[in-house]
């Protein structure tokens, strides 16, 4: 079991929060949409924190500007992940930016065990650090 | 006309001594280039002086003038080289009438072959390197620049940049959260690595070294460098995060911080820290390397107020801004409003913008007074840093935004119920808050419901904003825009 205040991986903007409502998903979408940005639901059963490429639940919904239509997706994604990671990422295509603006976690395994540090002692007192991810000792689609 | 002003051929190079305004330093009707490099000083001319003729010194001592005539101006394109005083505009709410001693905006043109590419030392050189001094001055004060650009193509500007950052932390749509290790000075490196451990795995992204902390007898260098990495790499694997902590490299030479920097990078770190009193030569050779090894590179502004914080002598912090962003780094501290440290909102949110915006366009009520293009130069971080506290995340959000670090040193370590608790506050308020402002909710004045509403179920919140609910620093600014927004009456 993870350790710390939450007893969960912390990545994105709300994993400090309880987790997010359907409507408060909703008011999320929204705010992303009247940003001019496009939303995207990616998964995940590797959260290693350097792994940037989780798996895309179809391309990012340029064209959909339905919040309903947008949550359906995540929804759609929750019911064949139950057990993955899933995030809801938005992307601004504006000049000066072209990068993620959101990302957040909407939902997670019952269970995150987490992480492992690995320490290779290196010469003088350095150590080089590897961050295990202890799902990722099942293969792909078998773990959690 | 120039010909009014300035004498010409054998009369203006006759030896002695002639007004700079006839020397063809104050040229009224010039049209400013696009290329060339533009500054406004704000100046105190000595009493009883003509004010566009103490301008044109100004324009005549940042260029190619002397006290004297000099013949050999003659082998020279000299009418080019000169820097022309444009503009001399009486500043609101000075001089007669007034509690406050004649000033003016003086605004001066430089030909951009008078500065060497790439080199922020040789631009401040000329534009600051004598003008301060002179007699003729009482006080002068340098307030903005237009960097033409032509120039700006010459700098490498930030190693990493705003964007590239967030992706390689992997944080969007909020503020970045961090903390500076206290007390600054007297940790050994084995407990100063337990307050960075402590704040990350409560929730911080970044923990900072001070200004000051290098490698002292308490805790040399290496030690503290160990030690951080620890902590960071510990956090990191606690919370699946990527966590950093800003490793201070200055040191006496460029030899000791690059080998400082070398090391950083050689056990992990993704970010590193200089001071500005390094100097501008130094932080440009940090950036290069910062850029060439993945590093994200953080600009202490250690000293900056010696120079930038009298409203009617030195320099605004919004060029120092605007030098930096240049000079390559990818943080600097900007100011709070609402902390310690000196600060009006609308000056500060005119750094925040000339560190971040592609395009910055003239706002007087902020202190910005040219249009800057800022040629897809990377955006600079700025960062909040002094005497702030979750309490307040309402009021910080709304005046900075979210491309921002918020530092909270004092208001994660000074916690009741420790350090991690600390760090939980501040990231609970801080998403609560990014939360409802997404929401569409009115932060400004729902921002303390919203957060009791958190407290509600968060008790290292609630007991954060208990010990510090009472804390405000309301002090007067003495750097304050000039300009008001005022109705204007329609005919």
């Amino acid at each position: 079991m993870m350790t710390n205040s939450g007893n969960q991986i912390t990545q994105g903007q709300f994993s400090f929060l309880p987790p997010l409502t359907d409507v408060q998903i909703t008011a999320q979408i929204k705010y992303a949409l009247k940003c001019g940005w496009s939303l995207s639901v990616e998964y995940t059963d590797d959260p290693h924190p350097r792994n940037t490429y989780w798996e895309m639940f179809g391309n990012p919904m340029f064209d959909l500007k339905d919040p309903a239509g947008i949550l359906m997706e995540i929804n759609n994604c929750r019911k064949t992940f139950p057990n993955h990671y899933i995030r809801v990422m938005a992307f601004s295509a504006v000049r000066g930016i072209e990068s993620p603006t959101m990302s957040y976690i909407v939902n997670r395994p019952k269970t995150e065990p987490g992480f492992r540090l690995v320490r290779e002692e290196a010469e003088s007192r350095s150590i080089r650090y590897t961050v295990h991810s202890y799902a990722t000792e099942k293969p792909e689609g078998e773990r959690y | 006309m120039a010909s009014e002003t300035m004498k010409e051929g054998k009369e203006r190079y006759k030896a002695g001594v002639i007004p700079y305004k006839k020397m063809g330093y104050w040229e009224p009707d010039y049209k400013v280039k696009d290329t060339d490099v533009l500054a406004m000083f704000r100046m105190t001319p000595q009493t009883g002086m003509d004010p566009e003729e103490v301008a044109a010194a100004v324009a005549g001592e940042s260029s190619t003038a002397t006290w004297t005539v000099v013949w050999t101006d003659r082998l020279t394109a000299c009418e080019m080289y000169r820097a022309k005083a444009y503009r001399c505009d009486l500043v609101p709410n000075t001089g007669e009438g007034t509690k406050t001693e004649a000033q003016y905006f003086v605004y001066i043109a430089y030909e951009l072959d008078l500065f060497e590419g790439g080199s922020i030392a040789n631009l401040t050189a000329s534009i600051i390197g004598n003008v301060f001094g002179m007699k003729a001055v009482k006080a002068l004060r340098l307030e903005d620049m237009r960097i033409p650009v032509a120039y700006l193509k010459t700098f490498q500007g930030p190693a990493t940049g705003v964007i590239v950052e967030r992706e390689r932390l992997d944080k969007f749509g909020r503020p970045l959260l961090g903390a500076t290790t206290k007390p600054k000075l007297g940790l050994s490196g084995r407990n100063y690595g337990r307050v960075v451990y402590e704040a990350l795995k409560g929730g911080l992204d970044f923990v900072k070294d001070d200004e000051n902390i290098n490698s002292q007898p308490f805790m040399h260098w290496r030690d503290r460098f160990l030690y951080c990495m620890e902590a960071v790499n510990r956090a990191s694997a606690a919370t699946g995060e990527v966590k950093g902590h800003y490793l201070n490299v200055t040191a006496g030479t460029m030899e000791e911080m690059y080998k400082r920097a070398e090391f950083a990078k050689s056990i992990g770190s993704v970010i590193i820290m200089i001071d500005l009193v390094i100097g501008y030569t130094a932080i440009q050779s940090m950036a290069i390397w910062a850029r060439q090894n993945d590093m994200i590179l953080h600009l202490h502004r250690a000293g900056n107020s010696t120079y930038s914080r009298q409203k009617n002598h030195g320099m605004s912090f919004r060029v120092i801004s605007k030098w930096m962003r240049m000079a390559g780094v990818d943080h600097i501290h900007a100011g709070t409003v609402v902390g310690k440290l000196e600060g009006d909102p609308l000056m500060i949110r005119g750094y925040y913008d000339t560190l971040l915006d592609t395009h910055t366009p003239v706002n007087l009520e902020k202190g910005l007074f040219f249009e800057q293009d800022w040629a897809s130069l990377n955006k600079c971080l700025p960062v909040a840093s002094g005497g702030i506290h979750a309490g307040q995340m309402h009021q910080l959000l709304t005046y900075l935004g979210d491309d921002v670090v918020l530092q909270f040193g004092g208001g994660t370590i000074g916690h009741p119920q420790g350090i991690q608790a600390g760090a939980v506050a501040n990231r609970v308020a801080l998403e609560a808050m990014v939360l409802a402002r997404n929401e569409g909710r009115d932060i400004w004045n729902e921002g303390p419901q919203i957060l009791q509403d958190a407290a509600k179920w968060c008790g290292p919140l609630k007991a954060g904003l208990d010990t510090w609910k009472d804390v405000s620093f309301n002090y007067e600014s003495t750097d304050t825009p000039d300009f008001v927004p005022s109705a204007t009456t329609s005919v």
